[in-house]
């Protein structure tokens, strides 16, 4: 920890999608709160607040984790990767552009817990021979129930293709 | 039903959906996002038993814990009962919905009923000055069971208001002589769990007053402009003065079709003298306290000639609400009638009650009552024809509705039947005839081999029973692109971007030029009752339909006035005004919207507006075909490859039917082997009120979803479609328990087919010892 305890606040030091960050941050508070109270990053999402949903998924340092249960101040040195951080330039990520084109999208709010979740399962198996149940298996801790996760699994095996 | 032009032809393709980049970039704003500064945060204080009364409450301490801001109870709220079911005012008093609710009890009618509500700075001093509320209560026995609710001398639950909340009977067809003249008669008890909607976002709202007589509401609804009316009657403040804002919402299936917290947080804003105030339910408070699937129990007798000609049927349906009325009797009624469009030459009767019961209160959930009733008919159509020895497929062929048929209930000619199609595909797809010889030899031993089969019929809305109206402006814009406002409610299910379809289609410009206002503002958009019933793409169909055709003959009008040719030959094509007379291009579209803003005499803002009532209700049609393994010793059924395919009339976006249908199965299949919200039979304690306990279906726990359509062309709606977002659920239960029988000549009449249920009748019926081991 670099910062020091200053009536229940610390000082941390962390990129959040690419950019350095110096944070006076609540030790209660979790990274969920952190992203969407203290630095506005909305688009990860809450659906049960206990690590079941997935919804709230993010990176920290390119591990998938449910930001819910993932207390802020764990994230002192490390990177942090959310979906507003995905397009770059205007332009969507391959797993965006997949979920757009494959019908992987209803109502929205898992997407961005998916999005990352299928980054990371992407990112990890590119160029690799990846079969229908290890997609499924990559994906088991996010819910969805709009889809029944058949065009996600579509979005995400066109993501990837090279 | 007007002739398009080829080249403007948007319906039928798989455009991109409205939202898509929004929802996948993490911009899109629901209600939790649009948080405001300063806002208060309030939490309910509920029952720990599930009946009972409050006889007395402290809430001192809990007034007096620091950063609370106020505390209110029972006592505090206006004494009004109001009803929340989402449908339309009726005007007939005999139809109203039941009013049995305050914004807080003393009676304790469930677990989890809402007694106090804590307004704090945030949302863990509110949860801190929880524990401190003091409550003694008198508890009575829960009533539970059908048997004890209906018993003599059982404890109103309502108090004034008999247990029974609805009942209702009807005939069609020389029933009795059916039964008399039948080969066969089948007989056949069922029963449906209680399935909850779990939309991945919670109920939420917040409310603040913009000045200082005017509330605005924004929630995670399906229903803005009926959550406005009943915030209006639960309050008894004028409805003028209520806005209500439905942003982004992640999910609903029903369970936002119903008025859960907005009335709350309307009161605590006028409490809190203006300041805004948000209820953002927990995962657990939302499965146990908003509301759930009804759960059913059946009795059906069906008289069957050996040539396989259904001559009778009679079911006895009991539906429990549970602690309030909410949808009420309204879920077994329309459930029932699928009976008769599903079957309509055999002669039926029905009879139906419903019942309050100490459990958490039903409601809404997508296909209103018809998964119970069809799990239950489709499981008894299967019986019959087994009974008979006749192949399930040829079986409902011979008895099914077709085009032409009259609804015996409703005495509507039904104007488009593809059922017969869709069974014909689906067994195609399934490869039936040949599996039903090759799994014949697959009914012994520990892996078994079936095959299911199962219909439905369901509606394009609510029509006779309920209005039916939609409204849609369209305002063409300076650049020549447009803006449509529609009260349809865009929830996820993709109203908004088939909706753009249309428009862009009648009105002959791209789809990428008109933009549908996603957020819906009874301030400003046109009044639609929202989104319930598979009635929205239906309904509002015909409303955009008039309004873009409106705003197309004023555009050629403007284009008249512009270049002097006569209105009558001009037409727009891909954003162009052409004069179709002499295949000429006459303007862009462009460059006429700009003339009509600003040329000093001519033209205007050029808009259309159109508030339409549909007076029909078009039936629709689907059925699911499975393929499953049973392990027998492990109690597990799984699926090797299963179809819906639908008659949903015209499909308006490929992509996103094939969602919904993907969607609906999937849930059906959690409804078929997983889930089920479990009740204490004693206490009415539910168990398993979160989503590690709740079976919901993992990306793992769901197979390869197919699906097909056989697209009729219905001309009761603007582009030829049909419902569809419901009906996929319907169908996959009673499927899979038909091939479960297929596969192992075991009648399992309930739900979840769950191994402990397998377990318990394989056991039953000699499959297995009793201590799970397999008989040779």
């Amino acid at each position: 920890m670099t910062g020091q305890n200053d009536n229940g606040f610390t000082r941390i030091q962390c990129t959040v999608n690419g950019v350095p960050r110096s944070l006076f941050i609540d030790v209660r508070k979790s990274l969920l709160e952190l992203l969407r109270q203290d630095l506005g990053l909305t688009g990860t999402k809450e659906g049960c607040g206990v690590g079941e949903c997935g919804a709230c998924s993010v990176l920290v340092d390119e591990v998938l984790v449910d930001s819910c249960i993932y207390l802020a101040v764990w994230v002192d040195g490390k990177a942090i990767r959310t979906v507003e951080g995905e397009a770059r330039d205007g332009r969507l990520s391959p797993v965006q552009q997949a979920y757009v084109e494959e019908g992987a999208v209803q109502c929205g709010f898992c997407t961005p817990g998916f999005i990352m979740a299928s980054t990371s399962f992407v990112e990890k198996h590119q160029g690799q021979e990846v079969s229908a149940d290890q997609i499924r298996k990559g994906h088991a801790g996010n819910l969805c129930r709009c889809t029944g996760y058949q065009n996600i699994l579509k979005a995400v095996e066109k993501s990837l293709k090279p | 039903m007007a002739q398009h032009n080829d080249a403007n032809k948007v319906i039928g393709k798989s455009v991109i959906r409205t939202d898509a980049v929004a929802k996948v970039t993490g911009r899109a704003e629901y209600t939790e996002d649009m948080h405001r500064p300063g806002m208060l945060v309030a939490k309910y204080f509920r029952s720990t038993i599930s009946h009972g009364r409050v006889t007395d409450i402290d809430t001192t301490a809990a007034v007096q814990h620091p950063g609370v801001e106020a505390v209110f109870t029972y006592k505090d709220v206006p004494q009004n009962v109001f009803a929340t079911a989402g449908h339309p005012f009726s005007l007939d008093p005999h139809h109203k919905d039941i009013e049995d609710r305050l914004l807080l009890t003393g009676n304790i009618r469930c677990l989890g009923d809402e007694i106090a509500v804590v307004v704090a700075q945030d949302e863990l001093t509110a949860r801190q000055a929880l524990q401190k509320i003091k409550v003694v209560c008198e508890p009575y026995p829960p009533l539970i069971r059908p048997e004890e609710i209906m018993a003599e001398g059982a404890r109103q639950i309502h108090q004034g208001s008999p247990n029974i909340i609805g009942e209702h009977r009807y005939r069609c067809g020389e029933v009795e002589q059916g039964f008399a003249e039948a080969d066969h008669i089948v007989e056949g008890d069922f029963t449906t769990a209680m399935v909850q909607h779990v939309h991945l976002e919670n109920h939420i709202a917040h409310a603040y007053m913009d000045d200082m007589d005017r509330i605005v509401i924004v929630s995670s609804t399906q229903i803005p402009h009926i959550v406005r009316r009943i915030v209006s009657e639960a309050l008894s403040f004028p409805l003028s003065k209520i806005r209500v804002i439905k942003p982004f919402i992640g999910g609903g299936f029903g369970n936002k079709q119903d008025v859960v917290v907005e009335p709350m947080v309307a009161f605590l804003t006028l409490q809190m003298s203006g300041r805004p105030v948000q209820i953002n339910l927990s995962r657990e408070e939302c499965m146990l306290c908003t509301r759930n699937r009804h759960p059913f129990f059946l009795k059906v007798k069906t008289g069957v000639m050996q040539d396989g000609t259904m001559v009778a049927r009679d079911m006895d349906v009991i539906s429990l609400t549970g602690a309030y009325a909410s949808h009420g009797h309204a879920i077994a009624a329309a459930g029932g009638a699928k009976q008769s469009a599903l079957y309509p030459r055999t002669p039926a009767r029905f009879h139906a009650r419903t019942l309050y019961a100490n459990i958490p209160t039903a409601g809404a959930m997508r296909a209103y009552g018809s998964p119970q009733i069809l799990y239950a008919l489709e499981c008894a159509t299967e019986d019959a024809a087994r009974k008979i020895g006749m192949d399930s497929v040829a079986f409902r062929l011979k008895n099914i509705a077709r085009q032409g048929d009259i609804n015996p209930l409703s005495k509507e000619k039904i104007a488009s039947c593809g059922l017969a199609e869709c069974l014909e595909k689906g067994r195609e797809f399934i490869d039936w005839d040949r599996k039903k010889r090759e799994y014949a030899h697959h009914k012994t031993g520990p892996v078994r081999k079936g095959l299911g089969v199962a219909c439905l019929a369901y509606a394009s809305g609510t029509y006779p029973v309920c209005v039916e109206i939609a409204g849609a402006r369209i305002v063409l814009n300076q650049d020549g692109m447009v803006h449509v406002m529609v009260g349809a409610t865009e929830i996820g299910q993709g109203s908004d971007t088939v909706v753009a379809q249309m428009v862009a289609e009648t009105l002959g410009i791209a789809y990428d030029h008109v933009r549908v206002v996603q957020a819906q503002d009874t301030d400003v958009t046109p009044f639609d009752t929202g989104a319930y019933a598979s009635r929205q793409a239906y309904v509002v169909s015909n409303a955009v339909f008039r309004a873009a055709s409106e705003l197309k003959a004023k555009i050629c009008r403007h284009a008249a006035l512009m270049c002097g040719s006569d209105a009558a030959d001009l037409d727009i094509v891909g954003g162009v005004v052409i004069d179709s007379k002499k295949s000429a291009r006459v303007m862009a579209l462009k460059d006429l919207a700009i003339d009509s803003y600003y040329h000093k005499e001519r033209g205007g803002q050029l808009s259309a507006e159109v508030s339409y009532k549909t007076t029909s209700n078009a039936p629709v049609f689907g059925c699911t075909f499975v393929d499953i393994d049973v392990d027998i010793p492990l109690c597990k059924i799984k699926i090797n490859r299963i179809i819906n395919v639908h008659d949903s009339g015209v499909i308006l976006n490929p992509v996103q039917a094939a969602g919904q249908v993907h969607g609906g199965t999937f849930m059906g299949i959690g409804a078929a082997l997983f889930e089920e919200v479990l009740i204490d039979r004693e206490t009415g304690y539910v168990y398993n009120n979160n989503l590690l306990d709740y079976k919901f279906p993992t990306f793992m726990d769901i197979p390869s979803l197919h699906h097909d359509f056989v697209e009729t062309f219905e001309p009761t709606s603007g582009y030829g479609n049909k419902a569809l977002g419901e009906p996929p659920v319907i169908t996959p239960p009673p499927a899979i328990r038909n091939a479960l029988l297929d596969a192992t000549g075991v009648h399992i009449n309930s739900l979840p087919l769950s191994p402990h249920v397998l377990f318990t009748h394989f056991t039953k019926n000699g499959l297995l010892k009793s201590r799970g081991e397999q008989h040779v």
